[in-house]
């Protein structure tokens, strides 16, 4: 038994301070981006999400380059570019791949630049590799604060217009009709977005963060039929894959006689896209199930006289 | 104040004045007026392009009118209006969408509130007795997503109607329909016209399943309207006059056929698909 636990749980796994940090700056980035990511999938805005993505890459590197810490860059320059893409015209299907494609591109040569610069000035090593795919065993506790309160912005904003939010993601001609101000809830849900790719830049990297993004809330809705369970599912899913990935980086350290740790951001990754794969077949039976069982052929004339 | 009093000092539920509207330089809509009273059955007809959408969308508030005006109750039009219920042409319901029918509807009762809903024995009741009455109890717990088109059209009504309009704006509600789904879409919304004491206005390119239940036509053709009982409306010369060209109205086999030629008067040349469909 302590054997089995020893080989699941490497020894000082839970006595370690980078795992700690990691496993709350991570699970708190899970699940604001599950949160997030839910209303991004029902949006269909997965490739706007991938695009603040990039903008988080240029503003972390930016940071970087000018000696800031990288959550202010990726939440910061992630905001600008929300606000950007907003508008461009995110909000129709048409202009939002323009938008999209505009600001995306824009924000890949700002970050080919800064991480030259940083690279020319040999400030920091391995700076590329941190800010797009990650390094969360060096985030530093005093990190957490920031990104406490940052969660706490980003989950109470879409709380505060869930209705609203919920209603123009159905349709917005819907929404519009029942008096909601569709483009400022469109904002604002925008914005959160914003925050919660930056925060999960700061997890698994800018390039990544699509993943922790999309891969839980796609899963969540494949096996949901509600909003609130679709919700709960995906943060536990998110949440889930990122400390079993922290779980497995670790341990990869004592994996081979080298000692030579394989990057988290890798196994979360890995994590969330075996958890989507496998979700495929539940909801495909489900959805083989729905269509007998869920709506019941209308009752027989006969039925109701005998039921009155 | 009794009921006979009350109804004869209530206002028109829908007054349009003179409303034009211009797009990307065209003119849509030219100097349309009607009126709605309480509880009438209105059917908004006109072939494709006539500028039905358009118009109920200005009813709504969400399209500026170049001139006119639109009152409510008596009352200028606002942004938001809960006494306007609305049905848009198309809505897709994307078969993965975690909603049921049930939430779909009960969005329509708070959907513009902020924050989130609480559990209420209330609410609940209220979007079980609005399923009810749009005969969709059976499928209440379905994803809306993977409803057919007749059943999505039912729990889109009740999500319209769940915040008691005094008007119901429905745009081509019987576009994807067969003839039985459409045939039972009009009897039900002919019957909360009457037992909910709601105006009912409807678009449709094809008038002929609505005649038994119009109490008045809207006729848009060319962006102008001509409106009244069906059977004063629905003449040669009232059409023709609309359209601004010669216009049959035919009467075949207890239908009624509107053959529209071209303007360059090749009178055999009809409107292909409004004349077609018509029939
Ligand atoms: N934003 C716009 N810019 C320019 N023209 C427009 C715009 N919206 C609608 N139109 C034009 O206005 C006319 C009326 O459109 P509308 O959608 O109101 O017609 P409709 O009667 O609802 O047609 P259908 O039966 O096909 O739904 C059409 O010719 C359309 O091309
Ligand atoms: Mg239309």
């Amino acid at each position: 038994m302590h054997q089995l636990w020893t080989w699941v749980f490497e020894p000082g796994f839970f006595s370690s301070a980078p795992v700690r940090v990691a496993a709350v700056t991570g699970g708190v980035a899970a699940v604001v981006s599950a949160v997030t990511g839910v209303f991004t999938v029902m949006r269909g805005q997965s490739f706007g999400g991938h695009a603040l993505g990039d903008v988080s890459a240029a503003g972390g590197s930016g940071a970087l380059l000018v000696g800031l810490n990288p959550l202010l860059g990726f939440v910061g320059l992630g905001i600008i570019g929300a606000g950007v893409m907003d508008t461009i015209g995110v909000r129709r299907v048409r202009g939002r791949d323009l938008a999209t494609g505009i600001v995306l591109g824009a924000a890949i040569g700002l970050s080919a630049l800064f991480l030259y610069l940083t690279s020319v000035s040999g400030a920091t090593t391995g700076a590329p590799a941190q800010i797009l795919f990650g390094s969360i065993f060096t985030i530093t506790s005093a990190t957490i604060p920031a990104v406490v309160i940052l969660s706490v912005i980003a989950v109470a904003s879409i709380a505060a217009v869930w209705r609203p939010l919920l209603l123009s993601s159905v349709s917005p001609d819907l929404a519009a009709a029942r008096g909601v101000p569709v483009r400022l809830v469109g904002l604002l849900y925008m914005l959160a977005l914003a925050v919660s790719v930056g925060l999960s830049s700061l997890a698994v990297g800018a390039i990544l963060s699509t993943a922790l993004l999309i891969g839980p809330a796609a899963t969540a809705l494949r096996l949901t039929r509600t909003v609130g369970w679709a919700l709960a599912v995906a943060c536990l899913l998110g949440a889930g894959a990122t400390w079993l990935g922290i779980l497995l980086a670790y341990d990869s350290y004592y994996w081979s006689a080298a000692h030579q740790g394989l990057p988290v951001s890798f196994f979360i990754v890995a994590v969330i896209f075996a958890g989507y794969l496998f979700s495929g077949f539940p909801a495909a039976r489900a959805a083989a199930g729905r269509r007998d069982a869920a709506v019941p052929p209308p009752a027989s004339p006969a039925h109701e006289k005998i039921a009155a | 104040m009794g009921l006979a009093e009350a109804s004869a000092t209530l206002p028109d539920v829908l007054q349009v004045g003179g409303v034009s509207v211009a797009l990307g330089g065209r003119k849509i809509l030219d100097d349309v007026s009607f009126t709605i009273g309480a509880g009438e059955f209105t059917g908004l007809i006109g072939p494709n392009g006539a500028g039905k959408t358009t118009l109920l969308r200005v009813i709504l508030g969400l399209q500026r009118a170049t001139a006119g005006t639109v009152a409510v109750l008596g009352q200028p039009r606002s942004r938001r209006n809960p006494s306007i219920g609305y049905v848009p042409q198309k809505v897709l319901l994307d078969s993965d969408l975690p909603m049921r029918a049930r939430d779909l509807v009960a969005l329509g009762m708070d959907g513009h509130r902020f924050g989130m809903p609480l559990p209420s024995r209330q609410r609940s009741e209220a979007v079980r007795e609005m399923l009810h009455a749009v005969d969709a109890d059976r499928f209440a717990d379905a994803r809306v997503g993977n409803l057919s088109g007749g059943e999505q059209q039912r729990v889109l009504i009740a999500h319209a109607l769940i915040s008691r309009p005094r008007l119901l704006l429905l745009d081509e509600p019987l576009a994807n329909l067969d003839l039985r789904s459409g045939q039972e879409i009009i009897s039900l919304l002919a019957r909360i016209a009457t037992s909910q004491h709601v105006a009912v206005l409807l678009s449709a390119h094809e008038m002929n399943p609505l005649l038994p239940v119009m109490d008045r036509v809207v006729y848009l053709a060319a962006g102008r309207a001509a409106s009244g009982p069906a059977d004063q409306v629905i003449q040669a010369d009232v059409l023709s006059k609309l359209y601004g060209h010669h216009v049959d109205v035919l009467h075949v086999h207890g239908r009624v056929l509107v053959v529209a030629g071209t303007e360059d008067g090749e009178g055999a040349d009809l409107t292909a698909d409004h004349a077609l469909e018509a029939g």
